[in-house]
């Protein structure tokens, strides 16, 4: 359990300087300090367990059908990177405190840093393999984040792109060379995967698995060729550089590297391409750290260096070698991330990074000046600092590897040519900022920072010396659990500062003089560096991107037209295609139940159908003549489920007609008069048979399916219906019992609709037509007298009839939905005899509130049931006796029925009142003298 | 009896689709309503046709399959709720676009 909470409190630590940010950055600082602490403590409160050789494992089922687990475990490696990464983390939250600007978003800024903590803790103590990609992906994530923060910056933007593509990419390979290795093992669980070894190694797609599991690593750790994004991410600010790009998150694909190491290390290939690309990524970085001006970039580029010697060394494999790059891992960390605030320190005092605006500030800033020249000696590796004694480690460890076979001699002296290139940059970085004098003033001058800044900087160069001089003390008992914990077996070794004279010291000799000599001969070198066109990484990767995004819209382009007939066209000819292929496959259509007798009442129903339906389509350029077509349809619809047995389709199908029709009608006024003849005679013969051949394929379909005698559910809602319902109008009793929540969602839907509805008509331009296309002005006449008069006495009566269908709904046909079309045709009568002002003078309240209170209504007679201890939306019914009254029944489903009632009241009025505002508003009003057959509208309402 | 209804909703359905693969607002709309009722009779047969039946339980002796009724209860609504979204949208189209074609631009002729 406490691991979870390890894990957990970071990631719940997220949430503090979010809430705490308003209270001033002093408490919001402390408060979000306060969950990361409690996490390190807690894991060293592990340290007696671990020391006792116990496996510390937290497991829980989290998607158990996928092998994802969330899982998580705690060996000396996820001790060795937890302290790393949530002490690191402290320190640099106190120095941001310093850092950000007085004006800058720091809750944000924190939130952003703790996420990313979480994510790493996550991947650090991951014990399955899927979970810890999911922590991988959110490092990616917050990395892009933080080094976006100034989003103001196109550099910060473009930086944080490419690092979010660079690192992502490498995620997805990583997520599928996970898959793979999951998949030859047969589970994701960390320590089955950790003992297969063996398997894994002589698996068929273990190369293939090898390649997509290294994409992941050597993105995140900014191998070559996949280093560009580490300079560029360093537009971030400073804290941000100083903690992930060079402490923690870099060091993602080299834990992932070490933590993988017993299953997918003891290979041929890999001690060929490891140590490869890490000594090629060790000597371009120190390279180009030589010859950048930028602080900054200095700093970057020496990181990809560092981290291209650790490769090195896991590349090599052997127990020392782990042990040396475990020990390097640390090591860098302490003295890289000191050496970062530093520079941060001096950006912020002097207001520059580079160089050549740099120099004599020992003077201002000897405090500083100490503190960066001391850890820019444990960078390049001078005795008596902690950078010495891994580095000796790793001169030993390339003598002694045979990897590159009759080549090997090669490895000890790239890694002196290293080691030469380490000191000459170290020694640039210090000379050129703290002795040379200036050659250009700086834009501020420069001074102590608070001293509370400059502690982080002050803490990792004591721990820098100490470790130089006593390893065996400080460093040996968390280093033996690391390597124990990579490399299975426990290590016995001896970290010492001595070695005796032997050839790993006098490499590192010749490293030290050879590295003076060079940065001696710098100007030299630097002209040679001119010679050369520098490629801007930056710009090819945004050109790269941009074609791509050329090339993806045009081929977007190919398929999505942007044309709705097109669309329609393809999904029609989809659907026949299947629907045809389907009948083809029946041995009769006709089925076993044959055909029903005919009557004359239906002949003449289908036909006004099919005349309707075909008069719509011919008369579809006269918009009026098709509508009352339409009408013809629907009305017969109605009649026709009246006529097989369904009244309570017929009544709803009558009264949506009605609102349908008025919507349709009110609509007309708005669209253009004319509708245009569109297609040409070709096309529209191509639609004909498409629509005819599908219209054929349904009435096949439909006509099968009548014939065929089918087994259907229904018996059980019939039976139930009574005793579990409370009702004996099955039809209501399955809309507001058996199937309530699709009802639930139904309504919401509509309330949904009539929302979107009531955005879209806000602030619509309207094209208001003063006449019809044939010249004709709109009739501004007053409300006929006869239907004014009538409408004001239906009102009531309609209402009544609506209560009446309302309450009888649970047993004969009616209910909510057809008592609140009746309610809304009442009202939109009253708004068609007298206009939109009279009514609201009178019925002022808008109807929005009604749907929504008719959707919550609906939802808390579910949530009630909740409170018995039944399932949502269960329904409970009683009966009782009143005197007069007699025996009645209430039941929940009459309150839910209400909510539906309300709902569907609300929705239709909130479509029709609304778009009906809108004429009045709007509506082109004519001076009375201008002309005989204009006159005003309004006076007469 | 049953050919009839399948060649009625077949027709119904061909008109419907018809008119939505038309190029301005308002025919579309008018084809969806269209395609709506036949969608609606053609999902309202899957309970079979039923001559002088009841939902009602105690009711009539034969009765009607209940489920496809309550189906297509929701069903007409939502399609009422959908026509008239569509319809505001068309307007909304036109007064943004300009036009009334459905792409929101004028087609260049053939």
């Amino acid at each position: 359990m406490t691991l979870l909470w390890i894990a957990l409190l970071p990631l719940l630590g997220v949430l503090v300087p979010v809430l705490t940010a308003r209270r001033g950055r002093h408490f919001c600082s402390l408060a979000t300090a306060l969950l990361p602490a409690l996490a390190l403590l807690l894991t060293l409160a592990q340290l007696p367990a671990l020391n006792a050789g116990e496996a510390l494992r937290f497991s829980v089922a989290w998607i158990p059908g996928l092998g994802l687990d969330l899982a998580f475990r705690l060996d000396g490696l996820s001790l060795l990177f937890n302290l790393l990464i949530i002490g690191i983390g402290l320190l640099i939250l106190l120095y941001a405190h310093y850092y950000l600007s007085p004006e800058e978003p720091f809750g944000r800024f924190y939130a952003y840093l703790i996420l990313f903590m979480a994510s790493m803790v996550g991947i650090v103590m991951s014990d399955n393999l899927l979970l810890l990609w999911l922590y991988w992906e959110l490092t990616s994530l917050s990395s892009f984040l933080l080094i976006g923060f100034w989003s103001y910056r196109s550099d910060a933007r473009k930086g944080a792109r490419m690092a979010l593509a660079v690192t992502g990419g490498g995620g997805l390979a990583l997520l599928a060379g996970l898959l793979l290795l999951g998949n030859m093992v047969g589970s994701f669980d960390m320590n089955v995967v950790l003992a297969s070894g063996e398997l894994i190694v002589a698996d068929p797609l273990y190369p293939v698995m090898l390649i997509l599991v290294l994409l992941g690593a050597f993105t995140k750790s900014a191998q070559f060729p996949f280093h560009f994004w580490l300079p560029h991410a360093m537009a971030a600010p400073t804290p941000v550089s100083a903690y992930l790009h060079s402490a923690t998150m870099v060091k993602a694909g080299i834990f992932l590297m070490a933590r993988l190491h017993p299953a997918i290390a003891g290979s041929e290939l890999w001690s060929v391409i490891v140590p490869l690309v890490g000594i090629i990524t060790m000597l371009y970085g120190a390279w180009f750290a030589l010859i950048k001006t930028d602080l900054k970039a200095i700093l970057a580029f020496s990181t990809v260096s560092h981290l291209g010697l650790i490769t090195v060394l896991l590349g090599i494999g052997s127990p020392m070698a782990v042990l040396a790059a475990l020990f390097h891992i640390l090591n860098h960390a302490t003295f890289k991330a000191a050496l970062f605030m530093s520079a941060g320190i001096i950006d912020h005092e002097t207001g520059t990074r580079e160089l050549g605006h740099l120099g004599g500030l020992r003077r201002a800033m000897p405090v500083t000046a100490l503190l960066t020249t001391v850890a820019a000696a444990a960078m390049a590796g001078l005795p008596l600092l902690n950078g010495f004694i891994s580095k000796e480690m790793f001169f030993t460890e390339t003598l002694a590897t045979p990897v590159l076979g009759g080549l090997s001699w090669i490895m000890p002296a790239l890694a002196t040519l290293g080691g030469v290139l380490s000191v000459a940059y170290s020694l640039r970085l210090v000379y050129a900022v703290f002795f040379k004098s200036p050659r250009q003033e700086p834009p501020k001058s420069p001074h102590e920072p608070p001293h509370l800044m400059r502690f982080p900087v002050e803490l990792l160069v004591v721990i820098c010396v100490l470790v130089g001089i006593f390893p065996a003390a400080l460093a040996t008992g968390l280093l033996g659990l690391a390597t124990q914990a990579v490399l299975g077996e426990a290590l016995t070794f001896y970290l010492s500062v001595w070695h005796g004279f032997n050839l790993p010291l006098a490499m590192s000799f010749v490293a030290i003089v050879a590295g003076i000599a060079l940065y001696w001969r710098h100007p030299y070198l630097k002209s040679f560096a001119k010679s050369f066109q520098p490629v801007d990484a930056r710009l090819v990767f945004e050109s790269a991107m941009q074609c791509l995004a050329r090339r993806a819209e045009s081929s977007l382009a190919r398929f999505d037209g942007g044309s709705l007939q097109r669309y329609m066209g393809l999904l029609l000819f989809a659907a026949l295609v299947m629907g045809t292929l389907g009948l083809a496959g029946m041995a009769t259509l006709t089925g076993s139940r044959g055909n029903q007798p005919l009557d004359g009442v239906l002949l003449l129903g289908a036909g006004l159908l099919i005349f309707g339906g075909i008069g719509t389509v011919l008369t579809h350029r006269h918009r009026l003549i098709s509508l009352l077509m339409l009408s013809v349809v629907g009305l017969v619809v109605a009649l026709t489920f009246a006529r097989f047995s369904a009244p309570d389709l017929a009544l709803t199908q009558l009264s949506v007609e009605v609102v349908t029709m008025i919507l349709l009608m009110l609509a007309l006024f708005f669209l253009p008069q004319k509708t245009a003849s569109e297609s040409s005679p070709r096309r529209n013969l191509r639609d004909m048979a498409l629509a005819g051949s599908l219209g054929t394929v349904i009435a096949s379909l439909n006509y099968a399916v009548l014939t065929r005698d089918n087994d259907p559910i229904s018996s059980f809602f019939m039976e139930n219906s009574v005793p579990g319902g409370g009702g004996h109008n099955v039809v209501n009793v399955i809309l507001v019992d058996f199937r309530g929540f699709d009802t639930l969602g139904e309504i919401t839907v509509l309330a949904l609709a009539g929302l979107a509805i009531f955005k879209l008509l806000n602030r619509l331009r309207l094209f208001m037509p003063h006449s019809d296309n044939e010249g004709r002005v709109w009739s501004p006449d007053c409300y006929p007298m006869i239907l004014t008069t009538i409408s004001q006495a239906i009102l009531p009566l309609a209402l009544l009839v609506s209560a009446f269908i309302f309450l009888r709904g649970h047993n004969m046909p009616g209910g909510g939905f057809i008592a609140g079309l009746i309610t809304a045709v009442a009202l939109i009568l009253v708004y068609m005899s007298r206009g939109v002002e009279w009514v609201q003078y009178r019925l002022d309240f808008p109807y929005q509130p009604v749907a929504i209170a008719g959707v919550a209504i609906a939802t808390l007679t579910g949530l009630g049931s909740w409170l018995f201890g039944k399932p949502f939306l269960t329904s409970a019914f009683g009966y009782f006796h009143l005197p007069l009254v007699g025996k009645f029944e209430l039941a929940t489903a009459m309150l839910f029925d209400l909510g539906v009632y309300l709902a569907v009241v609300g929705a239709t009025l909130m479509i029709l009142a609304n778009l009906g505002k809108v004429t009045t508003v709007h509506r082109p009003i004519k001076q009375p003298e201008s002309s005989d057959t204009e006159r005003s509208t309004k006076e007469k309402s | 009896m049953e050919g009839l209804y399948a060649i009625t909703t077949g027709v119904l359905t061909a008109c419907g689709l018809y008119l939505t693969l038309r190029g301005r607002t308002f025919p579309v709309v008018v084809g969806l309503t269209l395609l709506s009722y036949a969608v609606n009779l053609f999902l309202f047969s899957m309970g079979g046709l039923t001559t002088d039946g009841a939902t009602i339980v105690d009711g009539p002796a034969s009765y009607a399959d209940p489920l496809p009724q309550a189906l297509v209860l929701t069903a007409i609504v939502i399609g009422f709720a959908m026509t008239a979204f569509v319809v505001i949208l068309a307007m909304r189209a036109r007064s943004e676009a300009g036009n009334d074609h459905v792409d929101g631009r004028e087609e260049e002729r053939q």
